[in-house]
């Protein structure tokens, strides 16, 4: 009885430590030195946020960058309900769906190679909010989009470059293109008609 | 493989090798109740705990008290958290109106945080508030650790002492492992994680007008503090549903690498803790060289299936080859940032201990690159294992490894100087058949009750693995998953939740009473028939020992999993 007594009194004195002290104080901490970060790297554009630049987005229009494929929610990036697809590698489901989008890219792209089509872009990522693509991934896009806007290749491959994260220390992870910053920087050329055009 | 991984792989094994040995000195401190520089800031806070709790440092514990006292504790703690997510609707810190959460799945939560499990069967953005996030669910990640780490303490006590009728104050350990050890690394890295990116805010989920004029709802909340310990205290249950495959708990390459560090730091360093205890640092190291060897036996397999990717997508006319530009492999189920490599590698490192946080959706991988985290949580989570479990675990098998050399030989075995009797090998065993009895025989009904094959997902010899790899997982309180299956079902939270709870306590009750056994016996100086435990003939014994159980137990379960669908799949078979 009094091991339950003192296990009642520590997890309350605990709990209290780890769950509410803690957790204050690192909240505290990130708010004064990393305000933006700890907020959730939302951007804002004339006072609305149009989303986070950790979080990817729906695109459907040729005037944009297209993301990767996503299981979150019915529609995609529903990141209320973050998730991957979960298929296995032999369910039918995968590599019909995976055919499909194959399909529906190279038509969308007449003029990528049918035979370069990185995985990425036609594969769910784990959390279905996948904020990048593969460089390869967006180099493909690169015709589509100059055409839709009139503007130049080299200047769409420029603003890719300055969107891609590098490697970590050049060793860890992989480099990746993020796909609202790039578009939102496309937004932002001169004579490429800037503005949203309403989604499909 | 690609040079690439082959450069990640080593640079971060050398990392942790690097970090294992100060944190693991610094512990051997930490319960030996030596100085360290954190005193200053500690010992008052240490002090104040004892005195609201009502508990005397200086007294110790035989090993059932140390085993009651830690069962009282998770069982309060327990019927807390479940209390908590009952009641977070009518509590502060909602802001989106989150119900309470249905009895079933609390259950099931509570044990999955009370075990150092922490599967989701909840979606953590939809189903839990931030108050429970936050009082439940990340204090439950500290102190599931901290009791973890404490009965490792206990454990080599009791090979370290001669004749001793006590094995240390559960209390005093457990106050330690929260005070010295995890709260300072969990503060100094949650803020770096803040830095790269991951979000810790109290505000309403935000509304995004995106700039195709679609809206997004964007999930928040106090996400790094829990991360980190997440990690640390190989919990694994994610704020978001994604767990650490979310942007916002692992925004980048950096993050992923300081979370697999996180991981492994724990288990590692108690390798060189338990060899200052024992006053032997060659037979840390030993321990530390059998689990290094394990992890590169799972890692290499799982970064090359990975990278070699699904054949079905190359004969679509999909390009997986790996070049400066794209990571190539399976990428279903991964994130760009993490490639093939880090996904892998991450999927090792969290089953090889029992975090079981996962960057990438195992149910995707290929049925190799799968095999491996299942594999590893069938070996028992020696692999460096769960902060404090791996340890205890790991010396349990240490124990058995002694006794077949010592049957090899004729002699009796002894293990730092104890001589290892039939109560120790009852216990031994005890510990090695519970283990796969709670995996195996619920694996079994899943598969032949209606309510067991209506979580499957995935159709074929993937839909077995789906039910082996939960209950593996829960029995190894690991909780990563094949997450297709459909597990928040009455049948699943209440059986998975069981084998959880008998996984935990069923395990490290005769981890524990070990302990107390050999505490109490003579050093027997080594002798001419002595087994040196510290040298490398010990370490591939014990390296054997442990694939050898494992594989007899596991096998001809692996067998009709992944290794079928494996061959199916390259003979071009699809379900």
């Amino acid at each position: 009885m009094r091991n339950f007594i003192t296990a009642l009194v520590a997890t309350t004195v605990l709990t209290v430590l780890t769950g509410i002290v803690y957790p204050l104080a690192v909240w505290g901490i990130a708010q004064t030195i990393f305000p933006a970060q700890a907020g959730g790297s939302l951007i804002v554009a004339g006072n609305k946020v149009v989303g986070s630049s950790l979080i990817g987005q729906n695109f459907s229009s040729p005037r944009y960058f297209q993301g990767r494929p996503s299981a979150a929610g019915d529609k995609g990036y529903d990141a209320a309900n973050s998730s991957g697809s979960n298929l296995g590698p032999t369910n039918k489901a995968l590599i019909d769906a995976v055919k499909l989008r194959l399909k529906s890219f190279i038509e969308s792209n007449p003029a990528a190679n049918p035979r370069q089509v990185p995985v990425d872009l036609v594969t769910a990522s784990g959390s279905g909010l996948d904020p990048e693509i593969s460089p390869a991934a967006a180099g493909l896009q690169v015709v589509r989009v100059a055409h839709a806007r009139g503007i130049s290749e080299d200047q769409v491959r420029q603003l890719i470059a300055e969107n891609t994260r590098p490697r970590s220390a050049g060793i860890f992870g992989e480099p990746g293109v993020n796909v609202l910053l790039l578009n939102l920087a496309l937004d932002r050329v001169a004579g490429s008609h800037g503005g949203a055009t309403p989604g499909t | 493989m690609l040079s690439n991984s082959v450069i990640q792989l080593i640079a971060f094994f050398l990392i942790v090798t690097a970090i294992s040995v100060p944190l693991g000195l610094y512990m051997a401190r930490v319960f030996s109740n030596e100085r360290t520089f954190l005193d200053p800031v500690l010992s008052p806070i240490e002090k104040l705990i004892y005195k609201l709790c009502g508990i005397n440092p200086g007294i110790e514990m035989g090993w059932a008290g140390y085993a009651v006292s830690m069962l009282a504790f998770s069982l309060i703690s327990m019927i807390f958290l479940y209390a908590l997510q009952r009641l977070q609707y009518y509590l502060p810190l909602n802001p989106q109106g989150l119900a309470g959460v249905p009895p079933g799945l609390a259950f099931n939560t509570a044990a999955s945080f009370v075990t150092n499990t922490n599967w989701q069967a909840y979606s953590g953005e939809q189903t839990l508030s931030y108050l429970t996030q936050m009082v439940g669910l990340t204090s439950h990640n500290f102190l599931s650790a901290a009791a973890g780490i404490a009965m490792a303490a206990a454990v080599i006590r009791g090979f370290a002492r001669r004749s001793a009728k006590t094995i240390g104050n559960f209390w005093v350990d457990l106050t330690r492992a929260t005070l010295w050890v995890l709260i300072p690394i969990s503060l100094i890295f949650a803020v770096i994680l803040v830095w790269q990116g991951v979000p810790d805010n109290f505000s309403p989920y935000v509304n995004a007008k995106t700039i195709e004029g679609a809206s997004q709802t964007i999930a928040e909340g106090p996400v790094a503090s829990q991360e980190i310990i997440k990690e640390l205290g190989t919990n694994g249950g994610g704020f978001m549903s994604a767990n650490s495959a979310h942007p916002y708990e692992n925004p980048t390459p950096l993050t992923n690498l300081i979370e697999m560090l996180a991981i492994f730091s724990i288990g590692a360093g108690l390798t060189h803790t338990f060899g200052k205890m024992v006053g032997d640092r060659r037979q840390g190291w030993a321990l530390f060289a059998v689990m290094s060897i394990l992890f590169f036996a799972g890692a290499t397999p799982a970064i090359w299936a990975e990278q070699r990717g699904n054949p079905q997508f190359s004969a679509i006319g999909i390009d997986q080859h790996a070049s400066a530009t794209q990571s190539g492999g399976n990428m279903e189920g991964k994130e760009v940032r993490f490639g093939i490599t880090d996904s892998a590698l991450f999927a090792t490192v969290t089953t090889d201990t029992s975090c079981g946080a996962v960057n990438a959706m195992h149910d995707s991988f290929t049925p190799l690159g799968g095999m491996v985290p299942m594999v590893n949580m069938q070996l028992g989570e020696v692999i460096f294992g769960g902060a404090g479990s791996g340890l205890y675990g790991i010396i349990v098998m240490a124990v058995l490894a002694v006794f077949i050399a010592g049957l090899m030989v004729g002699r009796t075995p002894e293990y730092l100087g104890k001589k290892i009797e039939a109560r120790e090998m009852k216990l031994a065993m005890l510990y090695v058949l519970i283990f796969p009895t709670v995996i195996l025989i619920p694996t079994a009904l899943a598969t032949v009750l209606p309510a067991g094959l209506s979580g499957i997902s995935n159709p074929g010899p993937h839909g077995f693995s789906q039910i082996l790899y939960a209950y593996t997982e829960a029995g190894a309180n690991n909780g990563s998953a094949f997450g297709g299956i459909n597990a928040n079902v009455p049948f699943y939270n209440v059986s998975i939740a069981i084998v959880m709870l008998l996984g935990r306590f069923m395990m490290a009750i005769p981890a524990l009473a070990i302990a107390g056994s050999v505490a109490a016996k003579k050093s027997t100086a080594a002798s001419a028939g002595t087994f040196p435990t510290d040298g490398i003939p010990f370490v591939f014994l014990l390296i054997g020992v442990i694939v050898i159980v494992g594989a007899l137990t596991f096998f001809c379960a692996v067998a009709l999993g992944p290794i079928v669908e494996q061959l199916l799949m390259m003979s071009g078979k699809l379900f």
